[in-house]
């Protein structure tokens, strides 16, 4: 296997992924969220835990599934999924699956340290030129973009709440060993308090 | 060849899609459920998703309740093996899915590669949580696919009903 893309000092230089998360979910209104395992979830988590964020702890593959599935049956609100490089790596196929559904309400937003942070930072496949943005655009997202600055997440945010989708964005982020920011271990905890913000007393009457 | 499957059940399946109020129909084809998936394709009121692996159908299920939308999983058994690790979702955070099964890998398959899955699928899903029930004959299908819906959204759990491969007829490729 050859050496990695990026060089040690480029990788320096790029953006911070919490201060990315942050500038994301600023203003976030009635923004839903998806937060894809180990560090996109404590990136969420760190810009502020909020009931209308699901953060996962496992189901690895499944975040852009999940955000398809909460998009679906929310038409009328604005959905994103926040995830990492290896998260998406392992439910790449759900790109297809979101291509073609084309809800016009989703948008993906990848993270991309090209490491696996959570188990040692070995390098992912995007490390070694995999291109996950070509691939969304491949796969019909209407809007595909690869972001390298600040002023890029400032018109992502706007994007994801007014652009037609599907959105795909590749943001690629500095390998930084953070501190974690966990959010509320509990899933029927966090599955409750969603659904209670969202659709409110009959979150528990429905059957 | 495969028996042409009959579309008695895959109607009825459909009316209890549309009297139990679920939204979305998530689907890995299969010869079995052929029937059932064009009459989902054809209600412009169902959300028909097409998947490209049985896992994204289990992520795509927590999604729409976390929405509120009920869901229902259509795939053939060698399916359940790819959904594993992901049915951890539904059973440490009580989504409910009725996932409704045509099985392979039993009575007179001529592939041998289905078989280990076919064996397993049962066991599989029961240790990751999942009520299983197992239909035989045809007129089983519809009361028991009712009772995987109800039981799943008014227990809060995920639930499946195994189409036996008997009743769908076994696919030979030897006419």
């Amino acid at each position: 296997m050859s050496a990695p893309v990026t060089t040690r000092s480029e990788m320096d230089q790029r953006l911070k992924r919490r201060e990315v998360a942050k500038a994301l979910l600023a203003d976030r209104g009635d923004l839903l969220v998806v937060a894809g395992l180990g560090s996109a979830a404590w990136d969420v988590t760190a810009a502020g835990d909020h009931p209308l964020t699901f953060p996962l702890w496992g189901a690895m593959g499944g975040a852009p599934a999940i955000g398809l599935g909460l998009a679906i049956a929310q038409p009328d609100r604005r959905v994103v999924v926040v995830t990492g490089d290896g998260e998406l790596l392992m439910g790449m196929g759900s790109l297809a699956t979101i291509g073609i559904a084309r809800p016009g309400n989703l948008s993906v937003v990848v993270l991309d340290n090209e490491r696996y942070g959570e188990t040692g930072m070995q390098e992912s496949h995007t490390a070694h030129g995999v291109d996950l943005a070509a691939v969304a655009a491949a796969c019909g997202f209407h809007k595909v973009s690869t972001i390298t600055a600040m002023q890029q997440v400032e018109q992502l945010r706007a994007d994801m709440h007014s652009v037609q989708g599907p959105l795909f964005a590749q943001i690629k982020i500095a390998a930084e060993n953070l501190p974690l920011t966990l959010p509320p271990r509990d899933g029927t905890h966090l599955k409750n308090r969603f659904r209670e913000a969202l659709l409110g007393d009959k979150a528990h009457f429905q059957r | 060849m495969t028996s042409a499957p009959s579309t008695h059940w895959s109607e009825s399946l459909y009316r209890l899609i549309k009297a139990q109020k679920v939204r979305q129909v998530s689907v890995v084809p299969d010869a079995g459920h052929s029937a059932l998936i064009r009459l989902c394709e054809a209600d412009r009121d169902l959300q028909l998703v097409r998947l490209t692996t049985e896992e994204e159908g289990i992520a795509l299920a927590a999604g729409a309740w976390l929405g509120g939308d009920k869901s229902v999983l259509l795939m053939q058994s060698s399916g359940v093996g790819n959904c594993i690790n992901m049915l951890s979702l539904l059973s440490v955070c009580q989504f409910p899915l009725a996932m409704w099964i045509t099985m392979r890998g039993d009575w007179a398959e001529f592939n041998p590669w289905q078989v280990p899955m076919g064996r397993a699928t049962k066991n599989v899903l029961e240790e990751m949580g999942v009520l299983v029930s197992r239909a035989e004959r045809e007129d089983e299908i519809a009361p028991l696919a009712e009772g995987t819906l109800r039981m799943a959204y008014n227990t809060l759990r995920p639930t499946a009903l195994l189409i036996g491969q008997r009743l769908l007829g076994a696919k030979t490729f030897e006419d």
